[in-house]
């Protein structure tokens, strides 16, 4: 597939004011600080909608799942939230980076 | 964020101009700065987020804030509308890069051959006064034709030029420096111009070359241990 810039695969906000722009209902979740081996640095972002359209992403794809759900009930709030995730041994039944990073992120509404 | 946000960052990086996005994390207010109503002590954050093109999280007068480094993107001069740049032009685009392919030969520089690619039909020499190179500019020659890729050099070595690359043999590349020399270009100089381009990974086919081609001015862009040529 030929991309210009204006459909540069980084711009997730372009999707997802696309999507908008198509009716969906859209949440962003942008990665505000990162630590470690966190594979993305500050500034990587991920759209998902209501419908289960995702673009982009925060990690290496260890903790999408819960930054979508996290994103989307904001959108069903209203109300931004702070996330941040990191791995330890105590907390591995919970979602973590297994690279052992540690990421901090902003979820909101797209309105 | 809101949607009329997105339109006027995508209006910012179409027209090419640095900006930097500010988010308040406790409530999700955001500026699009230099904007005089988000006060000095934002502002000032804003300018040395885009000159050190970094973004990052900061404590501004008692709130957390967001500030993303928008600088334009940076941009990749190819002089040649040769097969090769039929592979690297698209990769380049993907990694990022505004791509503008100069190429005075129509029947190779056209929009059937490059869909979607900004194109340059003028001398190479007069392209690249117009395009003039920065230290956010790439510049690979392609056309293996000392009339159309010397003069694109010898512009480029004249510019700050992050990253110079002419595709050819190291044969045919010791014959290009020497006619640049001739141009009263210095060995240090010259040295500036990665030939043959590209890393070493045994590319045979255009796409591997484009490939290499990329790899390279990305090692060079973001400092990478392959940045440096080995002897």
């Amino acid at each position: 597939m030929l991309m210009n810039n204006a459909e540069d695969m980084e711009d997730i906000l372009a999707v997802a004011a696309a999507w908008a722009a198509a009716g969906e209902q859209v949440a962003l979740a942008t990665v505000t600080e990162s630590w470690g081996s966190s594979p993305r640095p500050a500034g990587s972002r991920m759209a998902v909608t209501v419908s289960g359209r995702i673009a982009g992403s925060v990690s290496g794809g260890c903790i999408e799942g819960a930054v979508a759900e996290a994103a989307l009930r904001s959108l069903a709030t209203g109300v931004p939230e702070r996330l941040e995730y990191g791995v330890t041994n105590e907390m591995a039944w919970e979602v973590g980076l297994a690279c052992g990073g540690r990421v901090k992120l902003f979820v909101e509404p797209l309105i | 964020m809101k949607r009329e946000t997105i339109a006027a960052l995508q209006a910012a990086r179409a027209a090419r101009r640095a900006v930097a996005f500010a988010t308040r994390l406790d409530d999700g207010a955001a500026f699009i700065l230099p904007d005089p109503a988000a006060g000095a002590a934002l502002n000032a954050q804003a300018t040395a987020a885009l000159r050190a093109d970094r973004s990052g999280t900061h404590e501004i007068e008692g709130a957390s804030w967001f500030i993303e480094a928008r600088n334009p993107a940076p941009r990749l001069i190819l002089v040649g509308a040769v097969h090769i740049a039929q592979a690297l032009a698209p990769l380049a685009a993907m990694t990022g890069f505004a791509v503008t392919l100069v190429d005075p030969r129509r029947a190779f520089g056209n929009e059937d051959r490059f869909p979607g690619i900004t194109l340059n039909n003028d001398w190479p020499d007069a392209a690249m006064l117009a395009l003039a190179p920065d230290t956010r500019t790439a510049v690979v020659t392609l056309t293996h034709d000392p009339k159309l890729d010397d003069p694109a050099l010898d512009e480029a070595l004249r510019s700050d030029a992050f990253y110079i690359g002419a595709l050819g043999s190291r044969k045919t590349h010791a014959a290009r420096l020497a006619r640049l020399a001739a141009l009263g270009h210095t060995p240090a100089a010259l040295a500036r111009i990665r030939g043959p381009v590209g890393l070493d990974i045994g590319a045979v086919s255009a796409p591997e070359i484009a490939l290499s081609v990329i790899a390279e001015i990305v090692a060079v862009q973001r400092g990478g241990g392959l940045a440096v040529r080995g002897a």
